[in-house]
């Protein structure tokens, strides 16, 4: 049992800080916040780039594919640098869930065609899984694709889809079978934002910020070649890349910079002469979370290891989910108290100056939006029935 | 980075768990605990030759020079076994603070007798008052001669009872709740002097209060620096907790497993009772405190092998999920085992039991928390 750093690990450390410190710079950290959902996209994808110009911009990618090659330890020191520096990881939907599917189960033409494109961040994708009346129970999806010639014809909505509104391309679950067990049945599609039939409805979330859709389908046609797989067996393929999507959902490093950052405030935050941060109250829910997240490190570093040597992520992942996503909103929570009165204020173009609070109105945005996490990804029961049935045996 | 063990540690670790299997069992633990001195000492022979007892010891006095990551999986399949015989007490405790903290002469009279199982030690550290301070000793050494004199009262000493000698702390200057002027002796339980009273804890241990009136000892037995014992009572403290935690996640392991098992055989409404998801989710609950522990765990014995200096916060981190994970868990246990569960004939509540003890000795949760809190944060 060994966790200590070699000195290879070390100057791959280095190498990150050094990285980050050179790219990450201040003209992107002010795109990246921007409230212009244009500029935001933008320097999220110039972010991108240049991660891709490095050669790190999909680390779980196998190496023929553009992949890293980084072993256990290289994958946690860069992702806790990454975090420890204030760097949003990467949109999920085409490098860390559509990828996977397509470099396992697509054809040589389907890979050439959108790997390289989805490592240069050059099309932007969007998961079209839940449906108005399909979340935890998604295997009882409705929307239909019905074979007319070489093409589908798709009709019916997506919802919860984040960033449709950014996306050239969607990958979906659909109907094209509705007899037997409702698992079969489904085919996995890879379809086109342009196409005519796509209407794109924007739903605002509690956070009063539009990053949901629901994404309507009326008769759109969607090419055969654009099929992962086999008709009928689109579940398989999905299922393959849940365990991945619920690991990365668990955001252990970012959730540690952030109660870092709630100590900083807290310490700031002087009521009736005493820093919020010497009270012993306030320091017992601090450590109440630190505690579990120094263990769901070394959950994840289990996994990762368990992972790098031969082991696929099972159903640990759902326990990094739960535990990941439950943390996550404890310190979004202890944020909000941190900030008190300023947890109210709206999102405004009044300066910190003028406002006399610096991160209230963020605390708050993080917060609302924060309780999606337990839902999305497969809802935390989902998880816990999961876990019941394929760890417990029940 | 690995999680692996070396074919050495999972030997070692094998074979303790083989003798649990087949040569501990709960009936037979349970008439240990009943006998006159509440332990086996042909247990304890064994332990001796198996070379148990000579895991965290150096070499060069006989010793398995083993470290942390032996002594969590030695512990740990004790913890299965709910075993009796006083590992804790005489090898990490008595023996830790000989191993750290001994003179030569000490170190080579004592612990080659611990290793070959001639010698059970006993650490007297509590005192009415002190709950879980430490350093809040009252019982006085003072210089006489080439010696010390001993003069106070020792209580909840762990296998008082049994011990054939004990280290004593006590102070050598300073007041009642200073932390350096504490020093250590070692002491014969047949010292002229010394009193015991024996009693029975609820886990089945035996433990001792132990007065020292005018009790004389040697300056030879002084263990670890005059005045300077605090310090390494808190080093010793610190493996002796990753210890105690490892004996727990044995026992936290029996319990939800052993739980499982029932939900899955006891038939309620003509089903079994682990088919209601309401069982089931706070199952899964009690599998992630499992986790969660092994994990903090874990971390702890990676930063004590290292010698990382937040060893001590990470081991504080620990008791304080142990604290809190064994009380979900036993909690638990107890309520889906059902009426069942409140039987003294299962091993359930005895397993409780022994969290409940480890979980307040060297301090519960909260104190645990607020100490945590102290390096960490202040």
């Amino acid at each position: 049992m060994d966790t200590s750093f070699t000195p290879e690990d070390l100057a791959f450390r280095d190498e990150v800080r050094a990285f980050i410190a050179q790219a990450y710079d201040e003209e992107l950290q002010a795109r990246l916040a921007s409230s212009e959902p244009q500029v935001f996209k933008q320097a999220v994808i110039d972010w991108q780039k240049r991660l891709h110009d490095k050669g790190w911009v999909a680390p779980n990618w196998p190496v023929e594919y553009g992949g890293t090659g980084w072993n256990a330890t290289q994958q946690f020191i860069y992702d806790s640098e990454r975090a420890a520096a204030g760097v949003r990881d990467t949109v999920p939907f085409g490098l860390k869930m559509v990828a996977p599917v397509l470099y396992t189960f697509g054809t040589e033409e389907q890979k050439k065609r959108f790997l390289p494109s989805i490592l240069a961040s050059d099309e932007w994708w969007c998961q079209g899984y839940s449906e108005p009346g399909s979340g935890s129970d998604l295997a009882s999806l409705k929307t239909k694709a019905v074979v007319d010639g070489d093409d589908y014809i798709v009709t019916g909505a997506k919802i919860w889809t984040t960033y449709a509104q950014f996306a050239d391309w969607i990958f979906c679950l659909v109907r094209t079978n509705s007899e037997g067990k409702k698992q079969q049945g489904i085919t996995f599609l890879l379809i086109d934002m342009k196409s005519p039939g796509i209407k794109v409805n924007p739903i605002v979330s509690i956070d009063n910020h539009h990053s949901l859709n629901e994404v309507e389908f009326n008769d759109v046609r969607v090419p055969m070649a654009n099929r992962i797989g086999e008709q009928d067996k689109g579940w398989t393929y999905a299922k393959a890349l849940l365990a991945h999507e619920r690991t990365s959902i668990a955001e252990v490093a970012d959730t540690k910079r952030k109660l870092a950052q709630v100590r900083d405030y807290a310490a700031q935050e002087v009521g009736g002469g005493a820093p919020l941060s010497a009270d012993p109250a306030f320091q017992a829910r601090l450590s109440d979370i630190d505690i579990e997240l120094m263990a769901l490190e070394f959950t994840e570093l289990r996994v990762l290891a368990s992972v790098a040597s031969g082991g696929a992520p099972g159903a640990e992942s759902s326990l990094l989910k739960i535990k990941g996503t439950e943390l996550q909103q404890a310190v979004q929570l202890l944020l909000m108290e941190v900030a008190a009165y300023y947890q109210g204020v709206l999102p405004n173009d009044l300066s910190a100056d003028q406002l006399g609070h610096e991160f209230g109105s963020k605390a708050r945005q993080a917060f609302m939006y924060g309780r999606a996490a337990t839902v999305y990804g497969g809802s935390n029961e989902v998880q816990k029935n999961i876990i019941a049935k394929a760890v417990l045996g029940l | 980075m690995n999680f692996d063990f070396t074919e050495e540690q999972i030997m070692v670790r094998d074979s303790v768990a083989r003798f649990i299997q087949d040569d501990y069992s709960f009936d037979g633990r349970q008439g240990i605990a009943a006998s006159e001195e509440g332990i086996s000492r042909e247990v304890w022979g064994t332990f001796a030759e198996l070379g148990w007892l000579s895991i965290p010891f150096a070499e060069e006095h006989g010793g398995f020079g083993g470290g942390a990551v032996d002594v969590m999986l030695v512990m740990e399949q004790l913890g299965k076994g709910l075993v009796l015989e006083p590992y804790l007490a005489t090898v990490l405790l008595f023996g830790g603070l000989l191993q750290e903290g001994g003179n030569a002469e000490l170190q080579g009279e004592y612990i080659p007798k611990i290793i070959d199982g001639s010698c059970l030690g006993a650490f007297a550290y509590l005192e009415r008052q002190s709950r879980y301070a430490m350093a809040d000793v009252k019982t006085t050494a003072t210089a006489k001669g080439d010696g010390y004199v001993l003069n106070g009262e020792k209580v909840v000493v762990f296998n008082g009872s049994n011990a054939d000698h004990v280290i004593v702390s006590a102070r050598t200057s300073g007041e009642q709740c200073d932390e350096s002027g504490i020093s250590l002796f070692l002491l014969p339980m047949d010292a002229a002097g010394l009193e015991k009273i024996s009693y029975r804890m609820m886990d089945g241990q035996r433990v001792a209060n132990l007065t020292l009136q005018d009790v004389a000892v040697p300056g030879g037995n002084l263990v670890g620096e005059l005045d300077g014992g605090f310090k390494l009572i808190e080093s010793v403290v610190v493996e002796a907790n990753m210890a105690l935690a490892a004996e727990a996640l044995g026992i936290m392991e029996q319990l939800n497993s052993k739980t499982l098992e029932y939900t899955k055989t006891r038939k309620q409404f003509g089903v079994a009772i682990g088919s209601f998801q309401a069982l089931q989710h706070r199952m899964v609950d009690t599998f992630m405190a499992y986790e969660q522990t092994k994990s903090l765990l874990y971390r702890a014995v990676c930063a004590l092998t290292d010698e990382e200096e937040d060893a001590a916060t990470a081991v504080h981190a620990l008791k304080v999920m142990v604290d809190r994970a064994g009380k979900l868990i036993y909690g638990e246990a107890i309520q889906l085992h059902g009426g069942m569960g409140l039987t003294d004939e299962l091993d359930i509540g005895h397993f409780a039991k022994r969290l409940m003890m480890i979980n307040t000795t060297f301090g519960n949760g909260d104190y645990h928390q607020a100490q945590f809190n102290a390096l960490r944060y202040n």
